[in-house]
């Protein structure tokens, strides 16, 4: 047998291949529930239920989405012009940290600041965080050919170390009994309800604009053009004339500006302050999210929308059924793998020799 | 040898099919012991395919192999090593960090076995290469060796493995003149000793002087076999390409005004290719053509000249005006560009038609306030698809849809169009191509150089880098040898004869060369 390449892959084909991949993910983890013990058709039912069933599933799963769209965006992006962010996770901590620093930090001492002025501040601190925690890789790699895989991975990690830091350290919130929480962010600063008596805040509406401008930026711009140039073929953009090295630099400033101001948004609408379990993974999430839409911002919403079903039915569903909420990370895994194969085939086909 | 022998090799109704494209329809061949069997075909008429189906690597989707008399099992490599078939690839597989010695026994030798007879390996070597003049040093490393040289590694590597009938595959494409009538010499004594060839090349010369019969390819199927000797070249070409081929033709015009000066010893430098002295100027209306052994810095000289890369020292002027090595500066200066890697670097083969169309200016005249000017994008790309007559996907196909002489069409009409719907609006001053037929098809190399002669004949200085003697030869008039980053003095090209070009590709010096 041997992968083959197809002289035409069909339109049809590649807007097909998550909902095929999604569909083997669901058979495979069928297998899982059913060695868990429990009835399968309850379980899918009741994971249904859990994330899109109701008024308040609805609500939860929208709320659990903006996060993962930004994600999902951010990594999009940065994939599209062959810049493989794995950092997400880390920007969105940066963007976390750098939004309470300016929104929450200096609360009592000092001049006050009006809302109208701290709060575009705030989202563009989160943003620079996020941008320059990218940047510094994106830079390594355009200039000395460093792998941005394995750098943007292991910052993850320097910046939760640092965000542990600055929660036990200079961040600490006084009042919080010991825990490691930063200061919360200023009352005035927090996203309103979008829905009342619900925790969906206006952070869906700013990742849902965001995406469809990055639509229209992709599709119809010059930055666009030689964004996707330079993802497509360096070599070619580079003899056509497009900056390679700008261009790269430009895409590291918007993905991780995305994943940061992710974090700015999570902490003003949800948590209101900084904890180092704020993120379930919402930058790895990302990935997945970012691969099911084809790397398409419009096809972000969607597949965030889906996951974050995923993730808060099976929530619901494990307090119905003796299957651990573990069973979404496994399908969130699977989705990703199954997923990659999909595009595979769309672009291959198996030959027996 | 008796009548009752089986022949050498014998291929009855081999098909191969690659999804729906027919590589191989049907092909039925012998090659007789001691013969010289030429495939003579355009690039895509099945030679290749044909060939890897001999040697194991693809498996025929019907039809039988017969080797001595002995049917060859289907896919499997070793088995058709064992049975006497050696290749010597276009690309050559050697090891560059070895030695001769060892890039030849490699994979002859017993994987488990403690005990390796160098000696005795060593003395085979040198009487097999004793034996069909194949000169070369044993210790010397395969990365130090000159192309000539690694073909005849190649060679001896069959040699070594007991080959009995050897495939060549476009082995002229890399020599000069002279290694080629070395390499000519070496297949005589190799027929002598009772081999059997099969020689696969496009160039029919060649083909009419050192084949015993040759077997005509096109679009996967045998069109014809005919014997070398009183073969009739012209009606060869019109077998090969399945028409009448019109020649390019060079109209008389006035030689202008100093376009492009490379002065100060320009040198320059791209991964391993290296640029150490090309000094020249080119005039408005002449066709500049550089000939050379591949690997001597063309590359480099071309990317300097299509402003990717900054003179290391020297300055390059163009109009005048030294240009600042940006792409953008280039094309706005009205330089057209044609690399020589078409698919890797000439388009964004995922892009559209459209797309690729604009890639050199997008932003100016194809944008306003950042956002694409998509129809007039449009229009532009099908006035080129018009004009240069691209065929076989539409606008919005992705240019990996396209063979390689349509692409070649789009990129060069692309870069001699500058952004102008109107022809009447633009005209290049200097056009700098690079390898521009590569792998084209001799319809679409007739097209190429016709494009270039108008161009020149409206004034457009042309520098033409080419690997292809022969292409240098009949569009240029002015031929200048370049080798080891080094360009001698361009001469008209009646000034040159093939031997003496020949001698610059290989390094020797002019003034030596006109004392022989």
């Amino acid at each position: 047998m041997r992968l083959e390449a197809r002289e035409h892959y069909s339109r049809v084909a590649l807007v097909a291949a998550p909902f095929a991949a999604i569909a083997f993910t669901l058979v495979v983890t069928m297998l899982l529930v059913a060695w868990a013990g429990a009835p399968i058709g309850r379980t899918y039912a009741l994971m249904f239920a859990g994330g899109f069933g109701s008024r308040f599933a609805w609500s939860e799963t929208l709320t659990r989405a903006t996060p993962l769209i930004l994600t999902g965006l951010s990594v999009a992006i940065a994939f599209r012009a062959r810049l493989w962010n794995i950092g997400a996770e880390g920007q969105l901590y940066a963007g976390a940290l750098a939004a309470v620093a300016v929104g929450g930090l200096h609360g009592g001492s000092g001049p006050e600041i009006p809302a109208s002025l701290l709060f575009p501040a705030m989202l563009a601190a989160s943003v620079v965080a996020g941008a320059v925690l990218l940047l510094l890789p994106t830079l390594l790699r355009t200039r000395f050919g460093v792998d941005e895989v394995v750098t943007t991975l292991l910052l993850n990690f320097i910046v939760l170390l640092f965000v542990s830091m600055m929660l036990d350290g200079p961040m600490k919130d006084p009042t919080a009994l010991g825990w490691p929480q930063s200061v919360a962010l200023r009352d005035d600063l927090q996203l309103d309800k979008l829905i009342p008596r619900t925790r969906v805040h206006t952070g869906l509406v700013y990742a849902v604009v965001l995406a469809a401008a990055l639509a229209f930026v992709l599709r119809a711009t010059t930055f666009g053009f030689g964004m996707r140039a330079v993802g497509a073929s360096a070599r070619a953009a580079a003899f056509a004339g497009i900056p390679v090295g700008r261009t790269m630099a430009l895409v590291a400033v918007l993905s991780g500006g995305l994943a940061g101001l992710a974090g700015a948004i999570e902490v003003a609408g949800r948590t209101g302050y900084v904890t180092l379990d704020m993120s379930p993974g919402y930058g790895y999430t990302g990935i997945v999210i970012a691969m099911l839409a084809g790397l398409n911002p419009l096809g972000v919403v969607a597949a965030a929308t889906f996951i974050a079903g995923v993730l808060v039915g099976s929530d619901s569903m494990s307090r119905g059924v003796s299957v651990p909420t573990y069973i979404a990370d496994v399908i969130v895994a699977v989705s990703l793998v199954s997923m990659l194969v999909a595009t595979l085939f769309v672009r291959y086909r198996l030959r027996r020799r | 040898m008796t009548a009752a022998d089986p022949p050498a090799l014998r291929l009855a109704g081999i098909s191969k099919r690659f999804g729906g494209i027919v590589a191989n329809d049907g092909i039925s061949l012998t090659l007789g012991r001691g013969e010289v069997l030429a495939l003579l075909g355009e690039n895509g008429a099945g030679k290749s395919t044909l060939v890897s189906i001999l040697f194991g690597h693809y498996v025929a989707d019907a039809g039988t192999v017969e080797v001595f008399g002995r049917p060859l099992p289907p896919g499997v490599p070793s088995a058709a090593l064992a049975a006497g078939i050696g290749i010597v690839h276009q690309h050559f597989t050697l090891a560059d960090n070895l030695t001769v010695h060892d890039n030849v026994v490699l994979g002859t030798e017993r994987l488990w076995s403690l005990r390796s007879d160098r000696a005795g390996a060593r003395t085979r070597l040198l009487a097999t290469a004793a034996k069909f003049g194949l000169r070369v040093d044993p210790d010397a490393r395969v990365g130090t060796l000159s192309v000539g040289q690694r073909q005849r590694v190649e060679i001896l590597k069959a040699l070594y493995r007991d080959a009995r009938i050897l495939i060549l595959d476009e082995p002229t494409s890399v020599l000069t003149p002279q290694e080629a009538a070395a390499l000519f010499a070496t297949l005589s004594k190799l027929v002598a000793d009772g081999l059997s060839i099969i020689f696969i090349s496009h160039k029919l010369p060649e083909v009419l002087r050192v084949s015993d019969r040759i077997a005509v390819l096109r679009a996967g199927k045998l069109v014809a076999t005919v014997d070398s000797a009183g073969a009739d070249g012209a009606r060869l070409a019109e077998l090969m390409v399945g028409r009448a081929v019109r020649r390019p033709v060079a109209r008389d015009h006035a030689r202008g005004d100093t376009v492009c000066v490379l002065t100060g010893a320009p040198a320059a430098r791209v991964d391993g290719d290296a640029l150490v002295d090309v000094s020249l100027s080119l005039r408005s209306g002449e066709i500049v053509g550089i000939a050379g052994v591949s690997g001597n810095g063309q590359e480099a000289l071309a990317e300097l000249l299509s402003g990717l890369v900054a003179a290391t020292r020297g300055t390059v002027r163009v109009a005048g005006r030294a240009l600042s090595p940006d792409p953008r500066n280039w094309t706005a200066a009205a330089v057209a560009r044609v690399p020589a890697d078409r698919f890797a670097v000439g388009v964004v083969a995922d892009f559209s038609l459209w797309e690729n169309a604009i890639a050199e200016r997008y932003r100016n005249p194809f944008s306003i306030g950042g956002v694409l000017r998509r129809p007039a994008a449009r229009r532009y790309a099908q006035a080129i698809v018009d004009r240069f007559d691209v065929r076989g996907a539409g606008l919005d196909a992705p240019a990996r849809a396209l063979s390689g002489g349509n692409l070649q069409k789009l990129i060069l009409g692309r870069a001699l169009t500058g952004g102008f719907l109107d022809p009447a609006d633009f005209e290049p001053v200097l056009i700098v191509v690079s390898q521009p037929t590569w792998g084209l098809d001799v319809g679409a190399v007739a097209d190429v150089h016709q494009r270039l002669l108008d161009a020149s004949a409206r004034g457009a200085a042309v520098l033409l880098i080419s690997d292809d003697l022969d292409e240098v030869l009949a569009v240029s008039d002015r031929i200048a040898v370049i080798h080891a980053g080094r360009l001698t003095d361009a001469r008209p090209a009646a000034a040159w004869t093939r031997a003496e070009i020949g001698l610059a590709m290989a390094g020797t010096p002019q003034e030596a060369a006109r004392a022989a």
